[in-house]
C-alpha cells in the first residue's frame, strides 16, 4: 500500500454498521462529521469552478480528474443510473486509492444487496431512489464473516489472516 | 486436491445464509423478480422454459467421490434423478423448484461446493486443462494459481456489477485441451529463458454472436503478479466497457474496439497501480495451496502392460486412454455421450458409479472436461480393465473420444428460453447416423460441436463441423460451419452457405464428412484437409 488509506473513512469495516445519531434520515450515513450542504454540480463544472467543493460523478465520468483537486473536496456522489451498471464501484475505491477521505455518497439505483459491496469499495453514504428496509441493510451488512481480497475497506483479507 | 479451511468453509455457509434471505424477500415480494433475477443468476439460479435450472460450480473440473456423490444425492433429491455436465466444467441441474434451492445450497456446502457466480455478469468458475497433475507434457500443475483465482475472485467488490460474463481459464501444457483462447482472459503457464515461470496471458477472446479469438497481451508475466494483472484488466473493462447495449458489452468488443495495443497500454498502467499497492497473495499463500496439489503417493515399479486380449477393451483402451506422467498409470476418459444419449447428462446411478471407481482406483480424484466428459486421472494400468468393465456395464464404456460421436451440444430449445432451435435431437441424430465403430474409428478426430442460437454455449465456432441453430420464418434451421478449433491452433470456424431444416443438417454433415473421406491424405484429420483446401474443396459436395 503505497498510494492512499484503505480504510474508506470513518465508519468502520463493511460489517459494522454504526450509523449517525439524528434519526432515521441518517441511518444510511456512515460518518461522524456532519453532511456538508451544498449542493454537488456536475465534474465539468466542479473542475471550471475553483470554489466547489461537492461533485456528482455520473457512471461514465473519470474520477481521476479529481486527483489534483482532492484538497477541496468534501462529498462526491455517485450515481448508478441502473443497479446493472458497476462502474460506480471503480469510481469510488479509485477516489480511496487517490487518498479522498471525504464522504463518497451512492445515489440512484442502491438496492440492499449492494450496499455491502460499496461499503466495501469506499462508499460511505448512500440515498436510494427507492426506500430501503434499515433490517435488512442491517442483515446484509453483517452477512460475511471475512472476506477474500483488498479493496477500500480496512477489512483483512483472507490470506493476511492465514499468514499472520 | 484443496480442502477448505474454516475461512473458506465460513464464506460458502455465509452465502447460503445470505441466498436464504435474498429467496425469502422474494417470496415475500419484498423485492421485484427483475431485481431478484441479478441475484439468482449469481448464485447460477436460471429461469428456464420449464422450471428453474441450477449450475453447481466444479472449480477448475477438479472433484473428488464425496462431492460426486452429493451430487447424484441432489439429482435424486431434487430433480429427476440425473445431472447434466456442461462445456465450463460445471454440472447443472435442470428441474429444481425455486423454494429448495437454498437447501440445495446448504447441501452442496457440506462437501465444500457453490453455486457462487456460475452465471450472470460475473467472474465464472475458472477452467483448467482437466489433465493438470497428471500429463507428462505440462510444465507445472496449474491448478493452484486456478484456486488462489477462485478466491480472489469470489464477491470482488469492485466487480460487483460487470458489463458481462467473464471467463478464465489457466493451462500449463503445450496442447491445449481448455479452448484457451475462446476465453476472455486465458493464462498459459510457459518457462522463460531463466528457467522461472510465469504465464502468457490472452485477452478479449469469447464465442457469443461476435466471437473473437484472445490477443496475446503479455508474453511472460510473473507469476506472484497474476492478481494485480487480473484486477488492472477487469478494471479497464469495468469502467470503459459500453453500458447501453448487452450485446456489445463482453470483453472482447472493447479490445476489438481500443485495438490490442490500445487495450494492452490501458493495462499496463493500471497493472503498475495494482502492483504498487501490495496486493498480491504472497509466496506463503501459494505454498500453502500448492501443497494440497501435491502428486499423490503413486506407486513404483508398476506393470506397464496391458492386457489386449479383449477387443472392446483394446478399442477402448485405444481411444479412451492417455499417457500418464508416471510410469504404470493411464489417464482414463469417461465418455458421457453414448450414442442417441444427450450429451453431458449423467443418472445419479452412473454418478455414483464413477464416485466409486475414483475412490478405488484414481486416488479420489475425478474431473469434468469442458467436451461434457469426465476423467479418472490416475489409474493404474494394471485396473484398466477393471475400471473399464464396471464402467462398460454401467453404459459408461463408450470409446468415442474426440471422434464424430463425441458431439457437444448445448440444451437448446428443449430447455432454453433463448433457445431458436433444438440441439440436442440433431446431435442424437448425428451420433446414431455414424454409431458404427469402424466408421468412427476410420474418420479419427472430428469434433462437432452444436448452438441452439447464436449464444454458442455449445461453442459451434470452435467445432471442425459446428452447428447452429437459427429461426426462420418461425421455423427450426440450421446453419452449418466448418474449420473450427478450440486446441493450440484456435481458429473460428466459417459459415458454409445457406442453412438446412433438421433431416437436412444431419445430410449436409455427413456429406460433408464423405468429401473429407474422399479427398483427405494420409495422416490428415478433417480439420487439416480443410485447412489444406479450405471452403471451396466443400462447398460443392455439401451443395451439390
Ligand atoms: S446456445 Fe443459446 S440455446 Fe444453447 S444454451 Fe446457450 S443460450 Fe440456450
Amino acid at each position: 500500500m503505497v498510494d492512499g488509506p484503505r480504510a474508506g473513512g470513518p465508519g468502520g469495516g463493511p460489517g459494522t454498521l454504526e450509523p449517525t445519531p439524528g434519526g432515521e434520515r441518517d441511518w444510511l450515513r456512515f460518518r461522524d462529521d456532519s453532511a456538508p450542504d451544498e449542493p454537488a454540480v456536475s465534474l465539468d463544472a466542479f473542475l471550471d469552478q475553483s470554489n466547489a467543493g461537492s461533485v456528482r460523478i455520473e457512471a461514465g465520468d473519470d474520477v481521476r480528474l479529481l486527483g489534483p483537486h482532492l484538497e477541496r473536496l468534501r462529498l462526491v456522489e455517485i450515481d448508478f443510473p441502473k443497479f446493472r451498471d458497476g462502474r460506480g464501484f471503480s469510481s469510488a475505491r479509485i477516489l480511496r486509492e487517490m487518498g479522498y477521505d471525504g464522504e463518497i455518497k451512492a445515489t440512484g439505483e442502491v438496492l440492499v444487496d449492494l450496499i455491502y459491496f460499496m461499503r466495501r469499495c469506499g462508499f460511505d453514504s448512500f440515498a436510494p431512489n427507492v426506500p430501503l428496509d434499515r433490517a435488512d441493510v442491517e442483515s446484509v451488512l453483517n452477512r460475511y464473516p471475512h472476506v477474500y481480497q483488498h479493496a477500500a475497506d480496512a477489512a483483512v483479507p483472507i490470506w493476511q489472516l492465514r499468514h499472520g | 486436491m484443496y480442502k477448505y479451511d474454516q475461512y473458506d468453509q465460513a464464506m460458502v455457509d455465509a452465502r447460503v445464509a445470505d441466498f436464504r434471505d435474498q429467496t425469502r424477500r422474494r417470496l415475500e415480494g419484498k423485492m421485484t423478480d427483475d431485481q431478484f433475477k441479478p441475484l439468482r443468476l449469481k448464485n447460477g439460479l436460471y429461469l428456464q422454459l420449464h422450471a428453474y435450472m441450477l449450475r453447481v460450480a466444479i472449480p477448475y473440473g477438479t472433484l473428488d467421490s464425496r462431492q460426486m456423490r452429493k451430487l447424484a444425492y441432489i439429482a435424486r433429491t431434487y430433480d429427476r434423478g440425473y445431472g447434466h455436465f456442461t462445456t465450463r466444467q460445471n454440472i447443472q441441474y435442470n428441474w429444481i423448484k425455486l423454494e429448495d434451492a437454498p437447501d440445495i445450497l446448504a447441501d452442496l456446502a457440506t462437501v465444500e461446493m457453490h453455486a457462487i457466480q456460475t452465471s450472470g455478469e460475473s467472474i465464472r468458475n475458472i477452467s483448467a486443462d482437466q489433465y493438470a497433475g497428471a500429463t507428462a507434457d505440462e510444465i507445472i500443475d496449474p491448478r493452484p494459481w486456478a484456486e488462489m483465482i477462485r478466491q480472489m475472485t469470489t464477491f470482488m467488490p469492485e466487480f460487483s456489477y460487470l458489463p458481462r460474463k467473464f471467463k478464465i481459464a489457466v493451462i500449463a501444457a503445450e496442447a491445449d485441451r481448455a479452448a484457451l483462447r475462446w476465453h476472455d482472459c486465458a493464462l498459459r503457464i510457459v518457462q522463460n529463458e531463466a528457467g522461472e515461470i510465469g504465464f502468457q496471458v490472452f485477452a478479449g477472446g469469447g464465442m457469443g454472436r461476435t466471437p473473437f479469438i484472445a490477443y496475446k497481451i503479455r508474453e511472460f508475466l510473473p507469476t506472484n503478479q497474476i492478481l494485480s494483472y487480473l484486477q488492472a484488466i477487469l478494471r479497464v473493462w469495468n469502467r470503459n466497457a459500453r453500458r447501453d447495449n448487452i450485446h456489445k458489452q463482453r470483453m472482447k468488443i472493447l479490445v476489438h474496439e481500443l485495438g490490442e495495443d490500445e487495450f494492452r497500454r490501458q493495462v499496463e498502467e493500471e497493472f503498475e497501480h495494482f502492483l504498487a499497492r501490495g496486493e498480491d497473495f504472497p509466496q506463503a499463500e501459494y505454498d500453502r495451496i500448492a501443497a494440497y496439489f501435491a502428486p499423490p503417493p503413486f506407486e513404483t515399479g508398476l506393470s506397464e502392460e496391458i492386457d489386449r486380449s479383449d477387443p472392446d477393451f483394446a478399442l477402448w483402451v485405444d481411444q479412451q486412454v492417455a499417457a500418464h506422467k508416471a510410469p504404470g498409470y493411464a489417464i482414463v476418459n469417461i465418455s458421457l455421450k453414448p450414442v442417441g444419449q444427450i450429451p453431458g447428462d449423467i443418472s445419479a446411478e452412473q454418478m455414483e458409479l464413477v464416485a466409486d471407481l475414483a475412490e478405488r482406483y484414481s486416488f479420489d480424484e475425478l474431473r469434468a472436461t469442458h467436451a461434457q466428459n469426465l476423467v479418472l486421472p490416475h489409474v493404474r494400468k494394471q485396473d484398466l480393465h477393471a475400471v473399464w468393465s464396471a464402467l462398460h456395464e454401467a453404459g459408461l464404456g463408450e470409446a468415442n473420444l474426440d471422434l464424430v460421436t463425441d458431439i457437444i451440444a448445448c440444451p437448446g430449445l428443449d430447455y432454453c428460453t433463448l433457445a431458436n432451435a433444438r440441439s440436442i435431437p440433431v446431435a442424437q441424430k448425428i451420433a446414431e447416423r455414424f454409431a458404427d465403430a469402424d466408421r468412427q474409428k476410420d474418420l479419427g478426430e472430428l469434433k462437432i460441436k452444436i448452438s441452439g442460437c447464436i449464444n454458442a454455449c455449445g461453442h459451434h465456432h470452435a467445432g471442425h463441423i459446428g452447428i447452429l441453430g437459427v429461426d426462420r420464418k418461425g421455423t427450426e434451421n440450421y446453419q452449418l460451419l466448418l474449420g473450427g478449433s478450440g486446441d493450440e491452433e484456435t481458429s473460428q470456424a466459417k459459415i458454409t452457405g445457406p442453412g438446412f431444416d433438421e433431416a437436412g443438417i444431419v445430410d449436409a454433415v455427413e456429406r460433408a464428412v464423405e468429401r473429407y473421406r474422399e479427398i483427405r491424405e494420409p495422416g490428415e484429420r478433417f480439420l487439416d484437409t480443410y485447412r489444406r483446401v479450405g471452403m471451396d474443396g466443400f462447398k460443392e459436395a455439401i451443395y451439390g
